[in-house]
């Protein structure tokens, strides 16, 4: 055993450094980008923690949903109805946002945890078009198609002293990184617990959990109303960046948009998720400017990648290392 | 003291009477063989007992406790543990994982959300030593899905065993093993604490004879003949069923 735990731990130092030069990156980006390529980036941040939190149920907990969009809209719409409506403040409208997607996660979950593999699709698909559809027509309440404009960004200096504002670029970037870092952060320590890997445990064979003595129900459930939570703290960081909140934040295309992200990226990886919203994020942006097929687009690479990465980019790369390794 | 008592338990499938009215008791520490041609329901038995089927009729207690209507993992942690006929490993997950989570099962911090695993080492130090006493090191850190199919059968029987069960159910533990392969196996399964229960379905007759204290033989869903192994090997109802002798 001595063996195995050294073996893990020689792939420390080259990791370490990666991840130092990638945190100093992202620290520097504000002085290195343009306003447009800043905001950019905070979308891909944005997106990557999104995918993540998609990650935890399908490339974790084997739970492959197309409705996780309504739990970034819920937490979107309710941190943007506190800041538009009553002004409250960051501390009190994202914590109410994560709240009420996680909320909903646990109703919607009572639900779709009946069903596995492709039936949990479905249902999460049409638990997701029933939070759209409210969305759409409770005009009175979220402005319906119109959407919900001039959504306040927080200003955090009011409250700590701090001479800067969010309304200001650089400041937004720095406090969506800390957002999303945290959040990587707690992803991260949440699929390398014990419950992590009984969610991977499940993934892989349901009936052998059930007879080692897991209850997987509850694992299931966790794994789910957590997933939720991320993907609401996502939403809400993105409604401060876009100061606008509309039905599309549910709407099923987006559902699609986060799972193609993970399946890119490679899923039960979080890293390839996180890789796969960073480059669809940038190709949308790219390619919208030249034309208005981006959907199309998006199709063409899911084909792609179902027909020659099913692994993702992830698994590509593990794969090439593997056959160098054995020539 | 009885371990496991099954009580006129029946399963229908439909009109399909997969199990019908069938009563066992098994006592501590006994060793139990279930034979039958194939469709006799050994292995409706075995999801009844387990838990992984509901019963139709009939009830299913252990050491005394009725649990007829408790879940699978339930049952599983008052001690009832069960191998698979066709092989049940996690396959994308290595050895080392796959007894780290059958070890975990049993653990208090098995719903931890903020330990990292591998920070537990006494886990490890567990999954190491039970590797290490069935010899199966070399294999610890490959994936369950690329090991050989002899060897994915002796990780099944580990992960029950690594249960600390009270009550082990094996489903055809050597079925597709090479000869060596079911020597090794039958060692292991006859070098378990005297005091587990374990009931075995089994086709090798050689093996079943080996395992068993007494047989138990089902026939098209009934029980047909129960006792020791001479009393069953004789018996002519037995060779007419089972072994196909007119």
């Amino acid at each position: 055993m001595s063996a195995f735990l050294l073996k893990r731990a020689s792939t420390w130092p080259p990791l370490a450094a990666a991840a130092l030069i990638g945190i100093l990156v992202l620290l520097a980006l504000p002085y290195l980008l343009s306003p447009y390529h800043l905001g950019l980036a905070v979308q891909m941040m944005i997106f990557a923690l999104f995918a993540m939190s998609l990650d935890l149920l399908i490339g974790y907990g084997g739970m492959p949903s197309l409705g996780h969009a309504a739990y970034f809209g819920i937490a979107g719409y309710t941190t943007g109805l506190l800041a538009l409506r009553l002004s409250l403040s960051v501390w009190l409208a994202i914590p109410a946002g994560l709240l009420l997607a996680a909320l909903t996660a646990a109703l919607f979950g009572l639900l779709a945890l009946r069903t596995r593999g492709s039936y949990f699709l479905m249902i999460t698909l049409a638990l997701g078009q029933v939070v759209w559809g409210i969305a759409f027509g409770w005009r009175s309440l979220t402005g319906g198609d119109d959407g919900l404009p001039d959504v306040p960004r927080p200003d955090l200096g009011l409250h700590l002293g701090l001479p800067w504002s969010l309304t200001d670029n650089t400041p937004f970037y720095y406090f969506v990184l800390f957002s999303v870092a945290v959040g990587t952060f707690l992803l991260i320590r949440i699929v390398t617990s014990p419950f992590g890997y009984a969610l991977r445990g499940i993934r892989e064979s349901e009936t052998r959990m059930l007879a080692l003595g897991y209850n997987v129900w509850r694992y299931r459930f966790v794994a789910f109303v957590l997933a939720a939570t991320f993907a609401g703290l996502a939403g809400c960081l993105y409604v401060y960046y876009d100061r606008f909140v509309s039905p599309d934040y549910l709407h099923v295309a987006r559902s699609a948009e986060v799972l193609l992200m993970v399946i890119l990226g490679g899923s039960g990886t979080l890293i390839g998720p996180a890789i796969g919203a960073a480059l669809i994020v940038f190709l949308e942006n790219v390619i919208s400017a030249y034309t208005e097929r981006w959907l199309l687009l998006l199709g063409l690479i899911y084909v792609v990648v179902a027909l020659f990465a099913p692994t993702g980019l992830i698994g590509l790369v593990r794969e090439f290392r593997l056959r160098r390794a054995e020539p | 003291m009885t371990a496991l008592v099954a009580s006129d338990i029946s399963r229908n499938f439909g009109g399909l009477q997969a199990l019908s009215h069938v009563s066992l008791t098994v006592e501590a520490g006994e060793r139990r063989l279930i034979i039958g041609p194939n469709g006799a329901g050994k292995t409706t038995l075995f999801n009844l007992l387990s838990g992984a089927m509901a019963v139709s009729s009939g009830n299913v207690l252990l050491f005394g406790r009725d649990i007829t209507r408790l879940p699978t993992y339930a049952r599983a942690r008052m001690g009832l543990a069960r191998t698979f006929q066709i092989t049940n490993l996690f396959p994308r997950l290595t050895v080392l994982e796959n007894v780290l989570l059958a070890l975990q099962a049993g653990d208090q911090s098995a719903f931890s959300l903020h330990r990292r695993m591998r920070a537990n080492h006494q886990l490890f130090h567990g999954a190491d030593a039970l590797l290490r006493k069935w010899d199966l090191t070399a294999i610890t850190g490959k994936r369950a899905g690329d090991i050989a199919y002899g060897e994915q059968r002796q990780i099944d029987l580990i992960l029950a065993i690594a249960m600390q069960p009270k009550v082990l159910l094996l489903d055809e533990p050597t079925a597709g093993l090479s000869a060596a392969e079911v020597v090794r196996v039958v060692s292991m399964i006859r070098s378990l604490p005297r005091e587990i229960t374990i009931l075995t379905i089994e086709h090798d007759m050689d093996v079943a004879f080996e395992l068993a204290d007494r047989i138990t033989v089902l026939h098209q869903g009934c029980l047909v003949v129960e006792g020791d192994v001479e009393a069953v090997r004789n018996h002519p109802q037995v060779k007419e069923i089972y072994l196909g002798v007119d």
